[in-house]
Formats: structure tokens, sequence, C-alpha cells
């Protein structure tokens, strides 16, 4: 029986030569990351169970990203510990303010994964890196000290949704709006304990952004992991990037797929998810009457460079409607950086938006954007749960760079146009 | 094992985000994090939970982010057990990571009330409807995970290895 790419991975690592969905397996780690909020748990456990020396020093990535800039003192406090641990433990991977990114935007930035890995990671987008045709996936902290003690983890080998895409998207479109339009589709919980698995000849048109994007949200779907086939777009990625090398898997043709789901990806409209799931999609152009407060541009799901272009083609020369906040977030330094150097942060500023370093806040409502009772906001983020940025009466519509762009123009949730560039 | 308690109800796709709020991830003191369970659609479960008691859910129980927190602190509120149609996959893992007792029964979730007596016995996967007199029986663990719980938790499981 063949195998699917998730499998073929999975089976790779076990040392088998072949595995079957529902099988449970024993698999060699590539990475174990964790971040700031789900390190402090992990370590702890991991002194608890009497754990001294980490499996590799050089295969754990620790990212301070969620609430530093330092927000408080007991985030202070808990960004010491994971310091501390780095340190202690010589972990090679550990990124600090200065240095750090949002850390699905910065592992792929940073070549610190590629394609053919099997990666854990304590943050539940961890199913980023399968735009890299690795197998990536978000565990606990406890999962996370147990890998970081012996670099394995025990999966159950997940059956598989085949998303087949043909065609193209239109000018105003992006990965973002694929995702949603997906989880709009298939639910929640869609593709509960599955792996998505990417095909057809519209992945070509996608770009690694858009990639990544897409698999970000996997989770949004109940998936255990989104992964895209490695391909010259992949290849370009990774080259003079990529820190181990790319070991490439393919599906087999006989592959079996519980499902599939065709996505002609020049009939994706601009997407939004309204409160309080993701799953509750409708067409930007249908939610022209939404009065907005707030605007966040950033995230792990779009604060790449791709997507800092299209806030920029959007809102250069403009000015951000009046009483709306504009946040905009670039993922990480070096992302940071070249906004800087091409004018973006100028134009940002002139259009009256703040920016930020890189940073989660506002995502899971820690800091840097909180919303009051009543308050909406557009967020390119992938999360619109009840109280996710702030008080609990408050609203999150979750959509594109482009669509929450012009919605900070004029105040109201707006299709984009697709600027030209 | 067995637990027995009152019934706490929640609906379809409970996210992690509501179980306890990110803002409040400032801190790794399960102790301190359990005073805020719940608190974003269910303000008065902490000050009515009592120890042993079940939480019924409907499809997707523990869905969004990864935070261990999360089952953590339904566990560290007293809850003795998790019954739901189904769980979300990290939320599923963490919870047998940890140690607390989950079992999926769409008929149990479907039927039992809120404010229900029940009886849970998590060796045999009967649940026992005391207010009602009805029995349903949830799925057993398949041994691989068995053996993690009986072990007490992956950490502790990994270190007889």
């Amino acid at each position: 029986m063949g195998m699917t790419m998730t499998q073929k991975i999975l089976a790779s690592h076990a040392g088998l030569p072949a595995v079957e969905a529902g099988q449970l397996i024993s698999a060699k780690l590539d990475l174990v990351l964790g971040n700031d909020i789900t390190t402090p748990v992990a370590i702890n456990e991991f002194k608890k169970a009497g754990f001294e020396t980490v499996f590799d020093k050089d295969r754990i990535a620790i990212v301070l990203d969620h609430f530093v800039p330092n927000k408080d003192i007991k985030a202070a406090e808990q960004s010491k510990q994971c310091r501390e641990f780095a340190c202690d433990h010589c972990v090679s991977h550990f990124y600090d303010v200065g240095k750090m990114g949002i850390e699905h935007a910065l592992l792929p930035e940073q070549g610190i994964v590629t394609a053919g890995d099997c990666v854990i990671g304590a943050d539940s987008h961890t199913c980023t890196y399968g735009a890299l045709g690795a197998f990536s996936t978000g565990v606990g902290s406890t999962d996370m000290a147990a890998g970081m003690a012996t670099g394995m983890a025990w999966f159950k080998v997940p059956a598989a949704i085949r998303l087949e895409l043909t065609g193209k998207l239109p000018a105003n479109c992006s990965g973002k709006d694929v995702i949603l339009t997906i989880i709009g589709k298939i639910g929640v919980d869609g593709a509960l304990y599955r792996s998505m698995e990417f095909t057809g000849p519209g992945v070509a048109t996608l770009s690694m952004d858009d990639r990544l994007c897409i698999c970000n949200m996997a989770i949004e779907a109940g998936a255990k992991n989104g992964i895209f086939p490695v391909d010259e777009v992949t290849m370009a990625y990774l080259e003079g990037r990529s820190k181990r090398p790319p070991v490439v898997f393919a599906a087999d043709e006989d592959a079996v797929y519980e499902s599939t789901v065709e996505i002609d990806l020049s009939t994706i409209v601009p997407t939004v998810s309204c409160p309080h799931l993701p799953e509750n999609t409708r067409p930007a152009a249908e939610l022209s009457h939404i009065k907005i407060d707030q605007v966040v541009i950033g995230s792990c799901t779009n604060g790449r460079m791709e997507d800092m272009e299209t806030a920029y083609r959007t809102l250069r020369g403009k000015t951000v409607a009046p009483g709306v906040r504009c946040i905009i977030i670039p993922g990480t330094m070096e992302i940071l950086r070249e906004c800087v150097e091409r004018g973006y942060v100028t134009a940002f500023i002139d259009a009256g938006a703040v920016v930020s370093t890189p940073t989660c806040g506002p995502c899971l409502g820690g800091y840097m954007g909180i919303l009051a009772a009543g308050e909406r906001c557009i967020a390119t983020t992938n999360r619109n749960f009840v109280g996710r940025m702030g008080h609990v009466d408050s609203e999150v519509y979750l959509a594109s760079p482009a669509t929450a762009a012009a919605s900070a123009l004029t105040g109201y949730i707006t299709n984009p146009t697709g600027a030209s560039s | 094992m067995k637990t027995k308690g009152s019934v706490f109800k929640y609906p379809d796709n409970v996210d992690t985000d509501v179980i306890i709020p990110a803002r409040y991830l400032n801190t790794a003191d399960a102790k301190e994090l359990a005073k805020h369970c719940m608190e974003d659609i269910d303000g008065s479960f902490v000050s009515r939970v009592q120890s042993g008691d079940v939480m019924v859910a409907g499809w997707n129980f523990g869905c969004g982010s990864s935070r261990e927190h999360a089952p953590l602190v339904i566990k560290t509120c007293g809850t003795g057990c998790v019954i739901a149609k189904s769980f979300a996959r990290i939320f599923y893992r963490n919870a047998i990571n940890i140690g607390l007792p989950i079992l999926e029964c769409e008929q149990a979730a479907e039927e039992i009330s809120a404010g229900d007596e029940v009886e849970v016995n998590f060796d045999t996967g009967e649940i026992r409807d005391l207010s009602t007199g009805k029995t349903y029986r949830a799925q057993p663990f398949p041994p691989f995970i068995q053996n993690i719980i009986a072990k007490g938790g992956l950490l502790a499981s990994l270190k007889e290895e």
C-alpha cells in the first residue's frame, strides 16, 4: 500500500520501511522547538523528571517571541528562565530580543528547518514548516521536555486529506484567502487527527510565503500537519539558507487519502473569518458594513516580507481612517530591517500606522493592541475565539494583509482591489 | 480508577483560549492559573467546581493553542475527567501526558445534562449517569497510551525506560 508524503517522512524517522494510518510509532526528531510561554513549563517538567542533559544542543530551538520585549515582570521572569536554561545547556538556536522573530517566521528564514525534517514544537502553529516539505506538528510542553531529553517523540501515523489545487490566484488574493476558504469549507475539525496534503498543478503558482501561511493554519482545521510537495520554489527558498541538506520525500502514486477536496485557485475571493471561529468565513465584499476600530498586520501567519509588501502597496501615500489604530508587526528582525531599508516603515508612519518590533503580542491578547469591550479588529492573525485579542466582548475578523490594509484606509471591512506594484 | 461528581456541560469547539486565556500565561504556576479556568465562557466555574466533578462537552474540545496550561488548569481545579464527542489532537496528547483523564463518547456527551451526578470508570470506559440511571461505554485508550498513563505520564514512563 502506498504512503503519503507525511507517512514517508514518519516511516523514515521511525526507521521503518513502511507505516500506515493509525500505527503508533516512535520517531527521531530533527528539531524540538519552544517559546517563552511553553518552554518554562517544559523546563519544569524536564527538571522534575530528573533529566540533566539535552539530547543535542544543535537540535533544540528556543525562541522568545510571545511576550517580548517583556510585557511585565512575570513575563520577564519566564524569559529569564528560558535564557538561563538555554545558556546552561548551550542551546545553539536560542533567539532573544535583538535577533529574535516570531518563531514560525524565523525558523524557515534562518534555515533551521528544512525539507524532509521531522519537527515538534510546543506551539500549535509549528505545522507551518510543512510548506518546506517537512513533517512538523505542534505538541505540549511535556512532549517538548521529552523531546529535548531523548530526541524522540511518539506519533500516531495520520490518515490524510488531499487538497488538490488547480488554477492561479486572482491578484487581490493570497495564501490566507486559500486557507480561510478551506477552513470555511471543511470546518475547524474537518481535518482532525489527519494530515492535509497539498497537491496539484496549482501548487507551483504559490509563493513560499503563501505556502507558509497556508500550512500555518492547518491546525485551525484540526489537522496534525499540513504539507506541500518539494518543487523548484522550495529548492530556491532553501538554497543558501538551509543549515542541513534538504531531503526530498514524495507521495507514492497509490498513496491512500481519506478524501479529496478540490480547490480552483482562480475562484478564490478575498475571504474573512467572522467571530468567533475560523470556519465562519464570508467574502470580504459582503462585510462592507462592519466598522472596525483596529487593524493588525503581522503574526506567524502573515508577518513575512510579501505581507509587508502588500501592506506597503496599499497604504503608501494614503491615510489610515480616523478612529482606526493600525498596528504593523514585521515577523522577524530581518524583515523589520528590510522594511526600514525599503522605506516601508516611513510610508507606514506617514499613513498613520504604528510599527512594532517582532512579537506575537496582540494575536493572543498578550499586549501591543488589546481590545476593549465592544471593539472590533480586522487582523491577519490566525484565531478569532472569544476574548482572543482582549475583552470577551471584543471581536476579531481574520483576513489577508491586502484585506486588512484596505480596511485600515476606510474604517470598514473592505474588499481589496489588488493594488499594483 | 474512578471519579464521581457533578457535570459541567459545555458546547462544541471549546478552545484553549477560553479554558485559560493567554493574558494569564505570564506565569507557569498551575494554582495561580487555575483561578482563571473557563473564565471567559463560565465565570462561576472556578467557584462551583468540586473535586471529582466532570466536564462534558461537544466536538473538538480543546481546539486552538498547544498550551499545556489548558489541561493542567482543568486538572488543578479538581476536575476528575473530561468527556467529549471528540478532542482536538494537541489537547488529547497533553491530557494524556499530564495525567488528566479524558474519554471520547458521543452518546454520553449528547445525553448527559448539566448538574447530573455521574460516575466514570477509566479502566473500563464505563460512564454511569446516576441522575438518569443510564450507562454509556467510551472507547478505552490503546495499550500504548494506557501504558503511559499507568506509569504516571510521559516523562515518568520515559525515565523507566
